[in-house]
């Protein structure tokens, strides 16, 4: 089971910086040391700020490398209106600490023991766990079948464009891209939003019984999950994961 | 604890005369969605509210008998454990208190939620009465949208809303503690978001 392994005290940990990177123009990736023991791909941490008149803060980041990784990795969308987003972006920066405390959540994970096939559909930065779970199906050297369709805005949106290219090249990895506000000439992926039509012909179909995993914004999530369950997917192998509470 | 060097926050008069509990912030107008699974879309014909004793059937309601319930209007805040809390929500349903005093269930201690697509929580059966709980079907005035766990969910406003299961289909009382769904997957057992009870061991 699953559940069973974190079944223990969640402490605050103190993890420092080791590096603060813009990703792309809305995104940030924070690489923090910590000894947070293993987590599985897919789970999040909750990050905690402290204000020198001792307010805090708490937001939920799901963490975007793999156990097998040197370092905990964050990919914080910058929130204009957001209270916490615009600090781990404009603020923060390399070398400073920061606390948190996890891995939380034992449902929305994959890890190779898991095995195949996966289908992940992300939206813009929904697209975070997806990370830890592609790192961690090459460094566990899985031959599970993981396929991912991405939703981005733009191709400067696209989060960690350069592993995802890499990824693609590797046996049984498949990266498929849409981007819904604007594609550059001699762009090879997909255009548009993510519908039905496009789920029927880019997700593994329901007859190969897929573990699905979806996250992004609650519209997007609703919308996919829905289409899915429409299309043969049985609701309890659709797992999903929102944003933007 | 680890002060985090230029770090303001926004919201420290936010706590709106004590109501917002540690670690929280008001999300304001908003109402996020959370849930693990896709919405399931039961048709009100083949809708009903059952209470089980162990896992017999004792009481059960059809749609349009659960709509000829009393039903309480309520008025409350409520806390998600991702940290967001709604002041003020309105909804309207039947009291667990009716719903459970409508059989015999002496042993009973503890209570499941049960919901379309398998969901369940667990509640001490202090937790579930004495006018802390309440299955709705109405939100701010109009039907529960599916989203928000319509037809009907259950309201438990004094527990991390992870509790408030959507979709609710019936109780089950029992004589032991059951840990549902987000309970068995590292979430605190009671989740009183005053004592800030978020997780396990918390």
């Amino acid at each position: 089971m699953v559940g069973a392994a974190i079944q223990r005290r969640l402490t605050w940990q103190v993890a420092q910086v080791s590096a603060h990177v813009r990703d792309t123009p809305r995104c940030w990736r924070i690489s923090l040391d910590v000894e947070l023991g293993a987590w599985l791909p897919g789970q999040h941490i909750d990050v905690r700020l402290t204000a020198s008149d001792g307010y805090q803060a708490q937001r939920s980041y799901s963490i975007a490398s793999a156990p097998e990784e040197r370092t905990l990795d964050l990919v914080v969308e910058r929130l204009d209106d957001g209270e916490v987003s615009p600090y781990l972006t404009d603020e923060l920066r390399a070398g400073d600490a920061i606390e948190l405390r996890g891995p939380i959540g034992g449902y929305f994970v994959w890890q190779a023991g898991l095995g195949g096939p996966v289908q992940l559909i992300a939206g813009g930065s929904g697209v975070a766990p997806f990370l830890a779970m592609l790192e961690h199906h090459q460094a566990a050297g899985s031959d599970a079948r993981l396929s991912l369709l991405y939703s981005a805005r733009a191709e400067d949106d696209i989060i960690a464009r350069e592993r995802l290219d890499e990824h693609a090249q590797r046996a049984g990895v498949e990266i498929d891209i849409t981007l819904t506000r604007e594609a550059p000439d001699g762009w090879k992926g997909r255009i548009g939003r993510v519908d039905a039509a496009m789920l029927a012909e880019a997700v593994i179909p329901a007859s190969e019984q897929p573990q699905v995993f979806v996250c992004g914004p609650t519209a997007f999530v609703e919308g996919v999950a829905e289409a899915l369950v429409a299309q043969g997917h049985a609701p309890a192998v659709v797992k999903t994961e929102r944003f933007g509470g | 604890m680890v002060i985090s060097r230029g770090f303001l926050g926004r919201r420290r008069d936010g706590d709106r005369g004590g109501r917002l509990p540690p670690g929280q912030y008001d999300v304001g107008d908003r109402f996020p969605v959370l849930s693990a699974g896709p919405t399931p879309h039961t048709p009100l014909e083949r809708w009903d509210f059952t209470v089980e004793i162990g896992r017999q059937p004792a009481a059960r309601w059809s749609w349009d008998e659960f709509q000829a319930l009393p039903h309480e209007e309520i008025s409350v805040d409520i806390h998600c454990v991702t940290k967001w809390s709604k002041f003020d929500t309105r909804w309207s349903g039947v009291s667990l208190d009716a719903l459970i005093e409508a059989v015999s269930a002496p042993m009973a201690a503890f209570v499941v939620g049960f919901s379309d697509g398998g969901y369940t929580t667990n509640l001490p059966l202090a937790d579930a009465t004495g006018g802390k709980a309440w299955i709705v079907d109405r939100y701010d005035g109009g039907p529960l949208d599916p989203e928000h766990g319509g037809p009907a969910r259950l309201l438990v406003p004094h527990l991390y809303f992870w509790k408030s299961a959507k979709w609710v289909r019936g109780l089950r009382l029992l004589d032991h503690d059951e840990p549902g769904f987000w309970e068995t997957l590292g979430y605190h057992n009671r989740g009183d978001p005053w004592l800030e009870q978020r997780y396990s061991g918390d």
